[in-house]
């Protein structure tokens, strides 16, 4: 009982991560008709905006230390971040150790810049051009931002360490008096998403806004036609969209180092999730991306793997595959929506 | 000639000329010279620019006339991969069977797929294909090594039956991939002052097949099968509304296209006996994808040269180093060349990839027809300054 | 299709004046003039580095790549000649191999078999190269040994660790310097015994791949022979950046041992992730829960950043080891890049330089001679002690280094400390020892 709540628990987290990512990549869909392949490199940027600010805080003068020696026996230069030497050790020291926090900050503004640039620079010119063009251009713009990563970081994974309070582990079974103990980052990042998911649906739902762009995306021409520039909207949501993506790769940096591939890794998972869900669905990218978290998390359970050997390599898969086959236009798909 | 009309008859002759000249043409510089890092007229590369021409050329009968775009396409050619390198191991060294057998076995698991992923169309299409074919390659990564070899790919060993040949030779070597006695890997090489060129056995079996393969694209493109798959890409709704079925055609096209990417996998196999599972991966799909697009979807010429494109990229730009930009630039002053070769730097050697990224950007955002429409545009652009016709810019009918 | 016949017509005309033939035409097949495949013939040699300069191994590669290129200074006379000083062989002067001056070229294997074998053919098809080096993995290694066998030249591999690439899929003309799987094993048992007792219960999560497997059955069979318990052995997906779910079980499974069968990206992963579940805080059989991760890598650890702290592991090779070897070694790479070398750094500069020297003693650039030159051969000063290559299996034998994370690192290079230097009797092996059987050397093919 015990593992199998441990095993949803699990799945739920890993599942928020691919929901943040499967919402955008709707959001972008369903107003601009765009498929987006350089949505995983978003969210690659997005972890690197938390690795920036680790890097900015930690930007450090070196002293000369005639004391200790370095690998090749020269005098080993001590570095001193300046945050350290301007607030002093003990809230410079801590104001690092926040980093990650506080590039959630750092990453909106840029994140919104980048989806603004992109849609403005690129995407725009694509909205009548085929499906196919759009991944071709897309698929070219991820290579060169991930290259351009790789060129300035390297391609080794980099630490980014979660704030030493939220690093340790917590037991959620405590209350219903079983043992559960879960990673608290974890947890944090599970309610992290709910708050953005939830924080995108009610701006959608119950904002002037909102309404306007939900009509666009039904409907765009008579929107237009009503003498409201819904492209302009469109250009705002493609920013948000990107946000969501770079947040979520903020948010994922503690769970696992960043590196400059990582966009690549959840592309395709990603659009697994938004076909399951249904093209143009936000609930059913949400839906899709949970349950297939979860699924995922069940189909690595020994108890199962030995059942079925090597069902954790295909799982994702073999659901997308029964889903397709059995509901046309995914869990909440559209009719007519990228069907020819 | 061959039922074909005049345009396509010189096409195919000009294709012809191309592969069988390729040894001259992919070999401009001399041996020596600095310039000689471009030369691609070595026997592996222009194998593989013919076989993944074939793997495109497939590719365009599915994705060029019905409009349906899979991404698992990298499935067939893996799947055709393993079979024929099966073959080597039980049979014998001949490449005949092996390619027969891959472009059979291809064929069958394309139908198998077909069948089930036809049910549905547009991107719901795409993912069932891309999901098949990334099982495909988890499983042959993983629970299917002892048929895959998994993570090292299948390799000949000298304990293989091969019943109908020799486990090993006199000399204690593996035997090599032949036809009727014909070493694949043998090589004529041509010396003409400073230039070399070499003729390679594999590469011209692999260009005649291609010739072929691209014969018989050329006659479905133009017969009446053709029409209908077009007639599917323009609206398929409109085609079922008539009474008329269409998915015995869309899995006629998905199947031949199909066959066609195990052929190339056999031809791989056959060039160079080893079978790796990443070969399946979808980033293998995707690179077909992006071949096709890339010279032109729906042409017939276009996605041999997306291939060509895409494969002089991979092996010819990764290859250069800082070394051999200093030697290139040595002429300059010497804060100069360390400026240019600086610049120069992030594109090429292990940043090729940024330069195969930035030329994807740049040819579909200026040429939305690919490599295909660049050459147009060059066309015309020069017969309208050579008889200043007013009419001969306007033409721009795609080469099909 | 106008310019048709303008380009046939010139096709043809090349075609004529190629025909005419101005040299010698050479016929390249089995029964040639020449001796060996690419026998150099002017005053320069070429070596074909092949290393992964794309895809997660990529910073890896780079390292590699910095270690031939010293590696080829130091053989042309330049730099301080590093470990050329300090080799138990002195046929090498200085003057190239053979006084041959040495030439590179490189190539991008992308961590993919395929990719690497087209790499390594246009290295040998159109660059000439006499020898192929290089690799991150045991995937590529044994491919392109299994390419260099067929077309006649020597491969000195890179950084492979699994028991297969000198075991069932040896060849004649691959040869091994890193070492591999069961010498972590019998290098950790007797470390991990006095640390941790001989009453564990192991819990495996091993890359469900070849390396992965060849790894796990040498260090449970080691671990067993203490009288550990192995409870359970699950394979993670090679593809998997989240190992939580394959985390979670192992917190009630009873086991109070972890061992990662993980490499690079997928040991940052999943050690990352079990610190995050507290693993290392948790008491379980009244003792305290621990993590060994068999193969360690110092780039690679860098990503774990903190969680590697007090977790051991092996490595072919450290930059902190004393002996004159290493020294040398780490002198001129960090004088030249500015940062120690890592163990791949290493094991390719040594590689380079023991092809090298075998030329320089068989007096020959033939395969066979080379072949015949190192298969036995006792060598020292290259940072790892007395070294055999073993003539049955192309593998070197020598001491294997036990290390841990370290507590308070002085630097950001300072990751690991040698806990342990087995000695090279602890970790041999007879060559028909069932973890390698089933494969067969061949024999040695020049190619030509």
């Amino acid at each position: 009982m015990d593992a199998i709540l441990l095993q949803i628990l699990n799945g739920l987290d890993k599942g928020s991560a691919y929901a943040l990512i499967a919402l955008g990549l709707t959001l972008i869909f369903g107003t601009l008709g765009v498929v987006n392949f350089a949505h995983g490199a978003l969210f690659m940027i997005g972890a690197f905006c938390a690795v920036t600010l680790q890097r900015i805080l930690n930007l450090s003068f070196e002293l000369v230390d005639e004391s200790q020696k370095d690998f090749l026996g020269n005098p080993l230069k001590v570095k001193t971040p300046y945050v350290e030497a301007w607030f002093g050790p003990d809230i410079g020291g801590s104001i690092i150790d926040w980093a990650v926090p506080l590039a959630i900050l750092f990453a909106i503004p840029i994140m919104i810049g980048v989806g603004y640039v992109m849609e403005r620079g690129l995407i725009k010119h694509f909205y009548k051009r085929p499906h196919a063009d759009q991944i071709l251009v897309t698929f070219g713009l991820a290579i060169v931002l991930q290259e351009v990563v790789k060129y300035f970081y390297g391609a080794n994974p980099i630490q980014t360490p979660a704030p030493d309070a939220l690093n340790g582990v917590v037991n959620l079974g405590a209350a219903i008096g079983m043992d559960i103990v879960y990673p608290v980052w974890r947890v944090v990042y599970f309610f992290f998403a709910v708050l953005i998911i939830g924080g995108i649906f009610s701006f959608l739902q119950f904002t002037t806004f909102g309404m306007v762009v939900r009509a666009g995306m039904a409907d765009r021409e008579t929107v237009g036609l009503l003498g409201i520039n819904i492209d302009r909207r469109f250009t705002i949501m493609f920013g948000i969209a990107a946000a969501v993506a770079g947040l979520a790769g903020v948010m994922y940096t503690p769970i696992n180092s960043p590196n400059y591939h990582m966009g690549m890794d959840f592309l395709v998972l990603s659009f697994v999730v938004v076909v399951v869900g249904g093209m143009g669905s936000l609930p059913g990218a949400v839906l899709a991306g949970f349950l297939l978290g979860v699924l995922e998390s069940f189909a690595s359970m020994n108890e199962i793997k030995s059942l079925i050997p090597g069902i954790d390599q295909i799982i994702i898969y073999v659901v997308a595959i029964i889903i397709l086959l059995t509901r046309p236009r995914g869990l909440m798909g559209r009719k007519g929506v990228m069907e020819d | 000639m061959f039922g074909l009309d005049k345009k396509d008859t010189s096409l195919l002759i000009i294709v012809a000329c191309l592969t069988l000249f390729a040894p001259f043409i992919l070999n401009p510089f001399p041996t020596g010279s600095a310039m000689a890092q471009f030369n691609a007229g070595y026997p592996d590369l222009m194998q593989r620019f013919v076989i993944f021409g074939i793997f495109a050329i497939g590719f365009n009968i599915l994705f060029g006339l019905t409009g349906y775009l899979s991404f698992g396409h990298a499935a067939f050619l893996g799947a055709g991969s393993y079979s024929a390198v099966w073959m080597f191991k039980l049979i014998g060294m001949n490449v005949i069977p092996a390619i027969v057998l891959s472009v059979i076995v291809a064929g069958l698991f394309a139908l198998l797929i077909g069948f089930i992923s036809l049910r549905r169309s547009g991107i719901y299409f795409s993912i069932l294909t891309l999901a098949f074919a990334q099982m495909s390659f988890n499983l042959a990564y993983s629970v299917l090594t002892p048929v895959t070899n998994g993570e090292t790919g299948l390799q000949l060993t000298l304990e293989d039956p091969r019943i109908l040949g020799v486990s090993a030779t006199a000399d204690g070597s593996i035997p090599v991939t032949n036809l009727f006695g014909l070493e694949m890997r043998s090589t004529f090489e041509l010396a003409v002052g400073p230039w070399a060129f070499q003729f390679n056995a594999g590469y011209y079996l692999c260009a005649l097949i291609m010739l072929a393969a691209f014969y018989l694209a050329i006659r479905i493109f133009r017969s009446p099968f053709g029409m209908m798959l077009r007639a599917v890409k323009s609206n398929q709704q409109r085609m079922n509304y008539t009474g008329l079925n269409t998915r015995p055609y869309t899995l006629a096209a998905f199947v031949i296209s199909g066959m066609y990417a195990g052929l190339a996998g056999g031809l791989m196999a056959s060039m160079d006996p080893l079978a790796g599972a990443e070969r399946m991966q979808w980033t293998a799909s995707g690179e077909v994808v992006l071949m096709t697009i890339l010279g032109g979807a729906g042409t017939l010429i276009g996605p041999v040269l997306g291939a060509g494109f895409i494969k002089y990229f991979e092996n010819i730009f990764s290859k250069i180093n800082d070394n051999v930009l200093h030697t290139w630039f040595s002429f300059l002053p010497d804060g100069m060349e360390d400026a240019v070769v600086f610049i120069i730097h992030p594109f090429i050697g292990k940043g090729w990839h940024l330069t195969l990224g930035i030329l994807f950007m740049l040819v579909v955002i200026f040429l939305p027809g690919g490599l295909v429409e660049g050459g147009q545009r060059i066309k015309g652009w020069l017969r309208g300054r050579k008889a200043k016709d007013s009419n001969a810019s306007g033409e721009t009918n795609p080469a099909e | 299709m106008s310019e048709f016949d303008v380009s046939r017509r010139r096709v043809l005309k090349t075609g004529a004046i190629a025909g005419a033939g101005v040299a010698l035409p050479t016929i390249f097949t089995a029964s040639s003039a020449a001796a060996f495949t690419n026998e150099p013939t002017g005053g320069t040699v070429t070596l074909g580095f092949n290393v992964p300069q794309t895809g997660p191994y990529a910073d890896e590669g780079a390292d590699e790549l910095r270690a031939y290129e010293l590696a080829v200074e130091h053989l042309n006379g330049g730099g301080d000649g590093g470990m050329m000083n300090t080799f138990s062989s002195k046929a090498l002067q200085g003057n190239g191999i053979l006084g041959k001056k040495v030439e590179y070229v490189t190539g991008d294997t992308q961590t993919k078999s395929d990719a690497a074998r087209a790499s390594a053919k246009s290295m040998i098809e159109k660059d000439g190269a006499v020898m192929i080096t290089g690799g991150s993995s045991s995937g590529v290694a044994i491919a392109v040994q299994g390419l260099c066998q067929e077309a006649g030249v020597i491969f000195m591999a890179g950084l492979t660790h699994s028991n297969d690439t000198t075991g069932k899929d040896k060849k004649a003309n691959g040869f091994r310097h890193f070492f591999n799987g069961y010498m972590s094993g019998a290098a950790l048992a007797p470390v991990l015994k006095n640390l941790y007792g001989t009453d564990r219960v192991a819990y495996h999560l091993t890359a469900d791949y070849t390396w992965g497997w060849t790894q796990e059955e040498s260090i449970a069979a080691a671990t067993e022979a203490l009288g550990w318990q192995t409870v359970n052995k699950v394979r993670t997906p090679l593809a998997a950046t989240d190992f939580s779910s394959y985390i979670a079980p192992v917190l009630n499974s009873g086991a109070d041992v972890l061992v990662l069968n993980h490499y690079g990206g997928n040991m940052v992963n999943s050690l990352t992730n079990a610190v995050q579940f507290g693993l290392r805080e948790k008491v379980v059989n009244g003792k305290n829960f621990e993590i060994v991760v068999p193969l360690y890598s110092r780039l690679m650890a860098k990503g774990a950043g903190e969680n590697v702290k007090g977790i051991h592991g092996s490595t072919n090779w450290h930059w902190t080891l004393q002996d004159e070897g290493s020294m040398a070694f780490v002198k001129s790479f960090g004088t030249k890049y500015g940062f120690p070398p890592s163990q791949a750094a290493h094991t390719c500069y040594v590689q380079t330089l023991l092809y090298a020297d075998a030329v320089e003693r068989a007096g020959s650039f033939n395969p066979c001679a080379v072949v015949e030159a190192l298969e036995g051969f006792e060598f020292d000063g290259m940072g790892n002690g007395p070294t055999l290559y073993r003539a049955e299996d192309h593998q070197c034998f020598k001491d294997v280094l036990v290390v841990r994370g370290k507590e308070n690192p002085t630097s950001e290079f300072d990751l690991l400390e040698v806990v342990e230097v087995t000695p090279r009797a602890q970790v041999e092996y007879a060559p028909d020892h069932p973890m390698f059987a089933g494969g067969n050397l061949g024999s040695c093919n020049p190619g030509a």
